[in-house]
């Protein structure tokens, strides 16, 4: 069994910037990545962030993975990085099981952040398991990372953010985006994504949902319909595209599974996404010392999941005793971060799905 | 409608531009509509033209007597949602971000689109910026013809 | 296919590796994941639903939905998606469960 102070799961933004504050208040920590790499979402994010300059606004996404990055790798003594590692046990003593390299190892720790992430939805529909159907975020990984392709032509169901800024990237790589369709009568996702698009000649169909794919081996084509204001399929209204991709961006969901594992008190919360724990003003669930910070807790922006995890690793290193020595500055900005980038109409959801999973600080 | 397709209505385009009286001069068209968190414009603006304030999520105004069209707005918004006007002589000129390949060159003439990405006019490109301060998105100054001042928003290579 | 220009990104070319999918010789470049060498060769049947058997390809990229399962190197279930291609490695398609192995 190795002892660690503290266990950090997902090397995603929020992990990684937990990981800084508490190796800047002094605290050791343990970062483990079921990725080859670190940088969670941010390694495939080739635009521009928006938010304020503490948040790293108007940097691309690739870039701020890297700033992120190299602020832990600062801290080679502090912070302990371990990638290619899943977490496959986790138990309320705060027990951790790996594997890494097809080894299991056991690693004993005072407190947890889980910071896991989310993963996109699916959307049912005849044939939605056709190779060639990805999720928008998976099409993304494909080409910004890897640089590779997914087809010559392409639809995008969903218009919030990703789906738009994914239709985007995949011009620029050069893939013929046929439209984009959205089930809702309005568009989901910031309006400047959207212009943007409408001014290449993507067409966005509000109203609109894919009723079938058809293909035997892989995606061949799709039928889409208009809805009525009933979301039901409006008769006469279907069209058949060809296409050989469709990629699906119609939400995330928090990869919660680990904290059900420990025995979390969780609510399922729409706005947030899915199944999210109950978390007092100091991210810390209902088991002591098990805390959360990024989608995990409540899907949003990347820019929010940086200041919760800078919030998330100053609190957990004060409670084990090392106090940063800019402790209340530092907590009241970051708590003035969040709330700024939140107080707007696309930050509603969010602030009434946290509402539904405050919790008194008392913990069991 | 901008919710429905992602057009921007004449009045809301209109609500950005000054009068031609002030284009003489080059100022920004901040083409934000709605309330996000984000204010890379006013933070990047050297001269203090674009106001957002403390709430983040409040829409970008120009103070078009401080504006001097310099662009910098133009690569450092997110949303490349802001371009640079300009009345000169029988043309608007604009600078506009632009980040497809191949990047247009200097002389070539290029297709002018409007807001619903139909062809509406010819467009001169007249400067390409491509260095390491624009960050990858090019900053591309072009003329059309006056008369489509409030419909032009960005070019496309003729095939 | 693989992107040869883009406005944002440089994709250096990398080193070749050699593997083998399905019995036959191929392959791909360091830096690519299993699943993104077998797509970027119009490769994109990597997989079988346990019931049905029908055709599963790549979906999420993060090694969570399990539809880019494969047998590597006799080791049945491996994310192809989030597993680094390796010279020489023996990729093959998984028709059920996956079997136990030494």
């Amino acid at each position: 069994m190795i002892n660690k102070d503290l266990v950090i799961i997902g090397g995603g933004p929020a992990g990684l910037s937990a990981a800084k504050l508490a190796a800047e208040s002094g605290l050791s920590s343990l970062i483990v990545e079921r990725d080859f790499k670190l940088g969670g979402q941010l390694v495939k994010q080739t635009h521009m962030f928006f938010g304020s300059e503490k948040q790293y606004a108007k940097t691309r996404g690739i870039d701020i993975a890297k700033i992120l990055v190299d602020d832990v790798l600062k801290y080679p003594e502090m912070v302990e990085v371990m990638t290619d590692t899943t977490v496959v046990g986790l138990y309320e003593d705060k027990v951790i099981t790996l594997l890494h390299n097809d080894e299991y190892i056991k690693v004993q720790s005072k407190a947890i952040i889980i910071a896991t992430g989310a993963s996109e939805k699916v959307l049912a529909f005849p044939n939605n398991d056709l190779p060639g159907i990805y999720g928008a975020g998976a099409v993304q990984t494909l080409m910004n990372v890897n640089g590779v392709l997914p087809g010559n032509d392409v639809v995008m169901v969903g218009s919030g953010n990703i789906g738009l800024i994914v239709s985007y990237q995949l011009i620029q790589a050069g893939v013929n985006v046929k439209c984009v369709i959205e089930a809702s009568s309005s568009i989901g996702g910031y309006k400047v994504h959207a212009s943007k698009l409408k001014r290449l000649g993507v067409d966005i169909l509000t109203s609109h949902s894919v009723k079938r794919a058809n293909g035997t081996e892989a995606l061949e084509s799709i039928v889409i319909s208009k809805l009525d204001n009933n979301w039901d399929y409006i008769e006469g209204t279907e069209k058949t595209i060809e296409v050989d991709s469709l990629c699906i961006s119609v939400g995330l969901s928090p990869l919660s599974s680990l904290l059900s594992m420990i025995g979390v008190d969780m609510k399922y919360v729409s706005s947030l996404g899915g199944l999210v724990p109950y978390i007092d003003s100091h991210h810390e669930t209902s088991v002591k010392d098990v805390y959360v910070a990024g989608d995990v807790c409540g899907v949003e922006e990347a820019s929010s999941a940086i200041v919760e995890g800078y919030l998330t690793g100053l609190i957990v290193a004060s409670s084990l005793g090392f106090k940063h020595e800019n402790y209340d500055e530092l907590y009241r900005d970051f708590k003035a971060q969040l709330e700024n980038l939140r107080s707007g109409p696309f930050g509603e959801k969010t602030r009434e799905g946290l509402q539904e999973i405050a919790r008194d600080h008392d913990v069991k | 409608m901008l919710n429905r397709d992602g057009v921007a209505s004449k009045e809301q385009v209109l609500s950005r531009f000054p009068s031609n009286e002030v284009l003489v001069k080059a100022k920004a068209i901040t083409e934000c509509y709605e309330e996000i968190p984000c204010n890379p414009c006013a933070t990047s603006c050297p001269f203090d033209a674009i106001h957002i304030g403390e709430d983040i999520n409040t829409k970008p105004v120009v103070d078009f007597d401080l504006c001097t069209g310099c662009g910098i707005c133009v690569y450092s918004c997110p949303g490349l949602a802001i371009v640079i006007a300009q009345i000169v002589n029988d043309k608007a000129r604009f600078k506009l971000p632009y980040e497809l390949r191949p990047l247009p060159i200097v002389g070539e003439i290029w297709d002018g689109v409007n807001r619903s990405g139909d062809v509406i006019c010819k467009a001169l490109i007249e400067k390409v910026t491509y260095t390491a301060r624009v960050d990858r998105t090019a900053l591309v100054q072009v003329s059309v013809p006056l008369e489509f001042i409030h419909e032009f928003i960005t070019v496309r290579r003729v095939l | 296919m693989r992107i040869t220009e883009h406005p944002i990104l440089t994709f250096e070319q990398k080193a070749k590796l050699q593997f083998v999918f399905d019995g036959n010789k191929v392959y791909g470049y360091e830096g690519d994941t299993i699943a993104s060498a077998l797509h970027a060769m119009g490769v994109k049947k990597l997989s079988h639903s346990i019931h049905l058997k029908r055709p599963r390809g790549f979906y999420c990229a993060i090694g969570n939905c399990a539809s880019c399962n494969m047998i590597v190197d006799e080791k049945p279930n491996v994310r192809t998606c989030v597993t680094l291609l390796k010279e020489g490695m023996v990729v093959k398609t998984q028709l059920n469960k996956g079997e136990l192995y030494d």
